[in-house]
């Protein structure tokens, strides 16, 4: 080394400049890559912008709270598709939120790791099945099973109330909301576990040494410390739920009207989109559509904000994987 | 006093069996779903699947073989755009970025996951279907591509944090430049945890239906090259699905049939993978 030095320094600094240079080219690729994703998402709000723009400008705001759907007429307004993805998603919601809460207690709190283990692998699972086969299964199982007998029972039980009032289809909001419940399962139950998994022992042990029971230590003591990644995670199913076409748009029905029954049939914005959007042939009709899609994206992308700022203000610094 | 003691317990141990109640409901969707599948698609299941091209509606018989190569067309496609650019930006934000502009760039790739797979839909169809004039594979395969990026980066980034400081410090140490660490030392120490990423992505664009209903469209026959209208069989499904036709509605349980075990195997495939490299790093 010591005799090589003094013809070193010239050729190795050229050298290592190079290699920096080397450096400054892969940072410069790497950051393109990176940048084109920027780049598809401020294309995506600007297509959405531009592409519903002639719909926007003839309709206005009243876009959002006509319920009049007529492509014949030229006639566009997106309540009823908007009413329908809330009440889809939040009924869905009212089903999978307790039992997925539940089952992700059960998983952290009760079954032995190797148990807990296997279950969780079969929830991931269940979250790679594709939409469409959750659709040919709503279809052929629930569709006939909701018609003949969940939704005569219902109408017998509660057909005072205007909410389960009608003929039973089969298809409809409640049973598409059953489908949405099955589907956003595995996000709430993985999520709730993740966040509850990171709630330290001590906060079980010292209920426990306080007196309380195991119910109680997990309920009062584990739950609520662990309640802000519970709730992002039910954030996150809403947004999934809210964006599912496929399994939708096979049992819902695609009824356009808004009923008070959720046993009607009903219609959401993401299943309006996928019924008329290869067949919308007047320029208005597509560009109702693409307005649609830019209100579904607009809520989606409040909720996912929101769901995962909380994740974010769960996740301790060292406690997170 | 022991009155309320065994009213606590009671609880207690009543709320606990619930709990366990709800795991065993959420799971068994899972083997329903399954069984309902293999019970009907078994049956529906026969060589023409594989071999034929689709039939009018009325007739018995046909398969779905442009479906299926037509999957993969569009899949490879997706692929091939989506991995690279994910798993570049993936190795910028560990490795490369800046805090501020990485943050910039992570929280925009959440954004693109979060976005319902039909409004990516729409954005291929503004950038290509409109510009082109014409229903395509390219379409198709460019809405998938946007739904693997942001996973793949997500893996990329994960795994890519997890290498020890000391084998980069190692490499620069041996007089490495930056990237040369990175490509020769950090990268292939995550390799396995990043394909796992990758093949879930994979797994999951081919099961997408609604980005492809108005992108690639359908076909009721073989489709030449990347630039025609192109079958697939999640999009097939759906058609023969809510069809009137029994014969369609077997061919969709077997098309349902073949789709799930695709996913399933990628799935369970990536995540032995995976606790295999886990145990490895063990030791």
């Amino acid at each position: 080394m010591a005799t090589m030095a003094p013809s070193v320094p010239v050729r190795a600094r050229t050298f290592f400049r190079d290699f920096r240079g080397g450096d400054q080219v892969a940072y410069l690729i790497t950051f393109l890559f990176a940048a084109s994703i920027l780049l598809v998402t401020v294309l995506l709000v600007f297509e959405l912008w531009l592409k519903s723009s002639l719909a926007i400008h003839q309709f206005g705001f009243s876009f959002l709270w006509t319920s009049t759907w007529d492509p014949v007429e030229g006639q566009f307004g997106a309540l009823p598709f908007i009413y329908g993805t809330i009440i889809t998603s939040l009924l869905g919601l009212l089903i999978s939120v307790p039992l997925g809460v539940g089952a992700a207690i059960f998983l952290s709190e009760l079954a032995p790791p190797r148990v807990s283990n296997v279950l969780n692998f079969l929830v991931e699972l269940l979250a790679a099945v594709p939409s469409v086969i959750f659709g040919v299964l709503g279809m052929f199982a629930l569709v006939p099973v909701m018609r003949l007998y969940v939704q005569p029972a219902l109408t017998r039980a509660f057909g005072w109330s205007p909410f389960f009032k009608g003929p039973a289809y089969g298809v409809g909001v409640l049973t598409a909301s059953i489908i949405l419940a099955i589907m956003v399962f595995p996000y709430i139950i993985s999520i709730s576990r993740e966040a509850l998994m990171q709630v330290p022992r001590e906060q079980r042990e010292a209920a426990l040494a306080l007196g309380a029971t195991r119910w109680e230590a997990t309920w009062d003591a584990v739950v609520p410390f662990a309640r802000l990644g519970i709730v992002g995670s039910i954030f996150l199913s809403l947004a999934r739920a809210l964006g599912e076409t496929m399994a939708v748009t096979m049992v819902i029905g695609n009824d356009p009207h808004i009923a008070a029954s959720i046993l009607a049939p009903g219609y959401t914005i993401a299943s309006v989109i996928a019924n008329e959007f290869s067949e919308a042939t007047s320029d208005i009709h597509q560009s109702a559509l693409v307005a649609l899609g830019l209100v579904l994206f607009l809520i989606t992308i409040i909720l996912n904000g929101l769901g995962q700022l909380l994740l974010v203000l769960t996740a301790k610094p060292g406690t997170s994987k | 006093m022991t009155l309320r003691r065994l009213w606590r317990r009671t609880v207690s141990s009543v709320m606990l069996t619930l709990t366990g109640i709800c795991a065993v409901i959420t799971a068994s969707a899972l083997f329903f779903i399954l069984g309902y599948l293999v019970w009907n698609g078994s049956t529906s299941l026969d060589w023409n699947f594989f071999t034929k091209l689709p039939l009018s509606p009325g007739e018995l018989g046909g398969g779905m073989a442009n479906a299926i190569l037509g999957s993969a067309k569009i899949v490879a496609l997706g692929a091939l755009i989506g991995v690279p650019v994910g798993f570049v930006a993936g190795v910028f934000l560990s490795e490369f970025g800046g805090k501020s502009i990485a943050n910039i760039i992570r929280f925009t790739a959440d954004l693109l996951n979060g976005v319902p797979s039909i409004v990516i839909g729409i954005l291929a169809w503004a950038l290509i279907v409109v510009p082109t004039k014409h229903f395509s594979a390219w379409a198709g395969g460019f809405a998938l591509s946007l739904m693997v990026i942001p996973v793949t980066l997500r893996a990329t980034e994960q795994f890519l944090g997890q290498v020890p400081q000391a084998l980069r410090e190692g490499a620069l140490a041996l007089g490495a430049s930056k990237w040369r660490s990175v490509a020769t030392v950090v990268v292939p120490a995550a390799r396995t945890g990043i394909m796992t990423g990758i093949i879930l992505g994979v797994a999951r664009i081919s099961g997408e239906t609604a980005p492809l209903l108005f992108t690639a469209l359908n076909n009721q026959f073989w489709s030449k090259g990347f630039n025609e209208p192109t079958a697939s069989l999640p999009v097939m499904i759906y058609y023969r699905a809510i069809s009137a036709f029994d014969d369609f509605h077997r061919q969709a349980w077997a098309a349902g049939l073949v789709l799930l075990a695709l996913v399933l195997v990628a799935n369970i495939a990536a995540r032995m993978v995976l606790a295999r490299g886990a145990a490895a790093q063990r030791g």
